[in-house]
This record gives C-alpha cells, structure tokens and sequence, in this order.
C-alpha cells in the first residue's frame, strides 16, 4: 500500500470513487410507496367513518389494519422488496414498524421462543420505543408544567 | 522443502499439486455468467435442513464428498482439513467436517479463507507432513445476514457500496504429486486498515490490502507484472476493483489487462446484487469452479488468487472500530511441457 496516502486521505478518495446512492429515483420512490401506504390507509379510515364509526375509533381501527397488513406483507416474504424500493416511504409508516418487528420474529424462531423471538423481537424496533417513550415522558413533563 | 524469497513471500519447491476441486453454489450462483463451472447448483437455500446454519454445514459437507469423489480418494487418505467460514466460532465449519474424522484445524480469515487455507496447507504438504491436505471454505447469504446485517424479511434499502454474500462452497485437494495446477508462490497478507468503518463499503476497506500484498508478491519474487495471465482478487466487488487498480498504478504495477475480481465475476449487473458478490464462498467457488478449470484446461497457464478479508465483527463495528482487512495470495501454474 502506498504509503503517501494517510487515513484521511484514503476515506475521502474512496468515498469520492464510490458509486452514488440514486437520491432522485430513491426520493421519488419513497414518495410514490409511501403515499401507496398513505392512500390505502385513508380510504380504510373513509370507508370506516361512512359506516359510522366516530373519527377517533376509526382512527384506531384504521391504524390496527395497517399493522396488520404490514406483519401479514412481511409473512408472506413481500415487505422487504417493497422496503427495498420504497425505502423510508416504505420504513416511516406503522407498516414498517410492523415489518421491523416481525422481520427478526421470523428470523430468531429457530433459537426458540423465548431466547429467540421473545429477546430478539425488538432488536430493531427496540431503540425506536426506548426513545419514543422517552420523548414522550419529557413531553408529559413540559405539558404539565407549562399548560 | 521451499525457499523464503522476501518478508511475506515464500516458493514451494516441490510444487504441489491440485488434484482436484470442487464447488457446490446456491439458486442466484447458479443464475450467474459462470453456472456451468459449477459441480452442482442447489435450489432450495435451506438445502433440505431446517436452519440456513446447518444448510451451510451441509454446503461444506457435500463438498468434501465431492472433492474425494473427484481425486478417487477416500476419508482416510487425507491427512488434514483446513477450514473455515463466517459464522461464530466457525461453527458451518465444525458441524459440516465433524462427519468426516479428518484432522481439522479450523481458520478464520472472512473472505480470505480459502488463499488462507490453501496456503498452509500446502506449506504441511510441501514440508512432507501430509500426502494429501484438503482445504476448503463456505458462506451463506441468509446466515450471513443473520449474522452481521438485518433480519432477511427487513425491508432496509441496500446502500450502492453493499455485496451479496455468496451461498456455497468451494474447496480443494492439495497433494504431493499427480497432475493439475500447482501451487508455485504464496505470499501472505498482513493487516491493512486504512480507517474505514463503513462495513456496507469493504470493497474501499479491503482494496489496500490486497494492493499491499500484490505489491509484496510482485517486489519480493522479482516477477514481472505481464507474469500471470490472470491475477484475480476475491471480493473487492465494482467499487474495490476500481480502487485497486489505482493504487496499483500509483505503486507502478500495471496488470490492468489481466486483472478480475471473484466478486464482479460471479454474478451478472442485472441480478441486483449492487457491488458484486463477497463472502467466503466468492472467491472459494469461482476459483474451485471456473479458474481451476480454466488452468487445467489450459486456457491459461499461470494465476495469481488474492483472496481479500474484512476482519471486523458486529460487535467492533458497533463500537465504532474501522474494518482491519487482509489479503493473502497463492500463485498457481500449470507445469510447463
């Protein structure tokens, strides 16, 4: 190795050299596999609502569907290719948060149930509600003293 | 009984031989430009077991059969195994030889394995402390995965830098006479970190190492670069091989015309696998599969294998630790008539 390069060097060359993530064609996807997502949810949240449900309850119900839907797509081995394409269209939605928890659910089965699926289950999803809760403890705090 | 030729690099004077090889791929191997070099292409990516764990022991299992069936060799005749693979504690290896009750040293050297195995093993043979060795490496998409990135059924978005991990096996038969290619030079690898900490971009983390190992067989055997007709990397993917290249240039070795990499050999652009294949069984299959072939075809004559290795675990990449990688280089040669 040539010695003239230091570390630093060597990072910013190689970056430099690597292909490119496509931030056109990701963003545009993301836009068109989450609003998809978006869409299917409003009209299963409009059709609850004409059937007459109150808008709170349909908004629960609608939210309940959709995890489901997403941890159903992710059984059938179909929530990582739209995940591949949709990127955070496909990982912001309730539907990725479902994907994220089933996805090492199905993988860790064979550790056993316990050690497997119930310790790794949130090996993904785990950070996102550790900090969630957390944000919504200190939000709690603020709303109290303030409000 | 081999000569010492420079810090890294040794020649084996006896020249021992390959006598024969053998490579077993999975569905997307089998899918790209080289299947028909393949002894056997298998469909289904649990092999018939019940985890992709033991799927990659059985990987190596039926290899082994393969490799005795093709040199008309039984268990017995062979003195070692050298393996290894990419899973904790070599574990793919250790239940896939535990059958087989050959003599077993087990190696960890990532992708580097199989140079890494065939070098040693043919020191054992040429220092006549074996007839016959076999060494042989495996991965597998799906436990590499496992392993080192997200749940197979995640829906992440693969960065352009990534490489597919190859599923298969692919392994050899080193003897101390016969015919077939030879084993010639060996020229061992240290690490080389260069700081990268990025484990979806190994191609820029393993390029150094293998120029810094190209560099010293080059240096230390006095050979000139137009020696080999082909000198083949094992899984720098796109983005390594063009890196490599330049640095080459830079140190004034210019085997641009002969030059490949397993990882950008063994599948065609179009099958998504964004840099090209990596994975202990990269260089391990094409080089079991289609370079040996080609040597004993002679459709060429001479080969320099450098199979590169990202030394990292999960654990130190979530530390924040760069990637230390390797390169070690075996140089094989058909005997000339």
């Amino acid at each position: 190795m040539d010695k003239k390069m230091t570390r630093k060097e060597y990072m910013q060359w190689s970056q430099k050299e690597a292909p490119k993530t496509r931030k056109g064609k990701n963003m545009l996807m993301a836009f068109l596999i989450g609003g998809t997502i978006c869409t299917i949810a409003q009209i299963i949240n409009s059709f609850l609502l004409s059937a007459g449900m109150v808008q709170e309850d349909a908004g629960t119900v609608t939210t309940l569907i959709m995890i489901f839907l997403g941890a159903f797509l992710t059984g059938l081995n179909v929530y990582d290719d739209i995940g591949r394409i949709g990127g955070a269209g496909a990982a912001i939605p309730v539907t990725g948060f479902a994907n994220s928890i089933v996805s090492p659910a199905m993988e860790y089965k064979k550790e056993g149930y316990v050690m497997g699926v119930g310790a790794r289950m949130f090996l993904i999803a785990g950070p996102v509600l550790v900090y969630g809760i957390v944000a919504s403890i200190i939000c709690g705090i603020l709303y109290y003293l303030f409000a | 009984m081999g000569t010492r030729l420079g810090k890294q690099t040794i020649r084996l004077d006896s020249r021992p031989v390959i006598q024969a090889w053998a490579a077993i791929v999975g569905a997307k191997e089998g899918q790209g430009p080289l299947r028909r070099y393949f002894d056997e292409v298998v469909e289904d990516e649990y092999y018939g077991e019940k985890s992709f764990e033991k799927a990659e022991s059985k990987f190596i299992r039926e290899t082994i059969s393969k490799i005795l069936m093709k040199g008309n060799v039984s268990t017995g005749d062979i003195q070692y195994l050298f393996a290894g693979d990419l899973l904790n504690q070599c574990t793919a290896t250790s239940f896939g030889v535990s059958a087989s009750e050959i003599p077993y040293f087990g190696l960890y050297g990532a992708c580097s394995t199989i140079a890494e195995s065939i070098s040693l093993g043919s020191m054992v043979v040429e220092g006549g402390m074996a007839e016959r060795v076999i060494c042989i490496t495996s991965s597998h998409f799906c436990s590499a995965e496992k392993q080192f990135r997200y749940p197979l059924e995640f829906g992440n978005q693969r960065p352009p830098t990534s490489q597919w991990t190859v599923t298969g096996s692919g392994g050899v038969l080193i003897g101390s006479a016969g015919d077939g290619p030879r084993i010639v030079h060996i020229t061992t690898g240290k690490i080389v970190d260069m700081g990268i900490t990025d484990a979806n971009d190994m191609g820029a983390a393993m390029a150094p190492a293998a120029v810094d190992t190209i560099t010293a067989h080059f240096t230390e055997t006095g050979l000139p670069d137009d020696y080999y007709d082909m000198v083949v990397t094992g899984d720098l993917g796109e983005h390594g091989k063009n890196l490599c290249i330049k640095l080459l240039e830079e140190n004034g070795i210019n085997i641009k015309h002969c030059y490949n990499d397993c990882g950008t050999m063994i599948y065609s652009p179009e099958q998504g696998t964004d840099c090209g294949g990596s994975g202990c069984a990269c260089s391990a299959t094409v080089f079991a599969g289609y370079l040996l072939e080609k040597l004993s075809r002679r459709e060429i004559n001479r080969l320099l294998l450098v199979a590169t290795g990202a030394l990292h675990s999960p654990t130190s990449i979530q530390q924040g630790e760069s990637i230390p990688a390797i390169a070690h280089a075996v140089g094989v040669e058909m005997q000339q008539n």
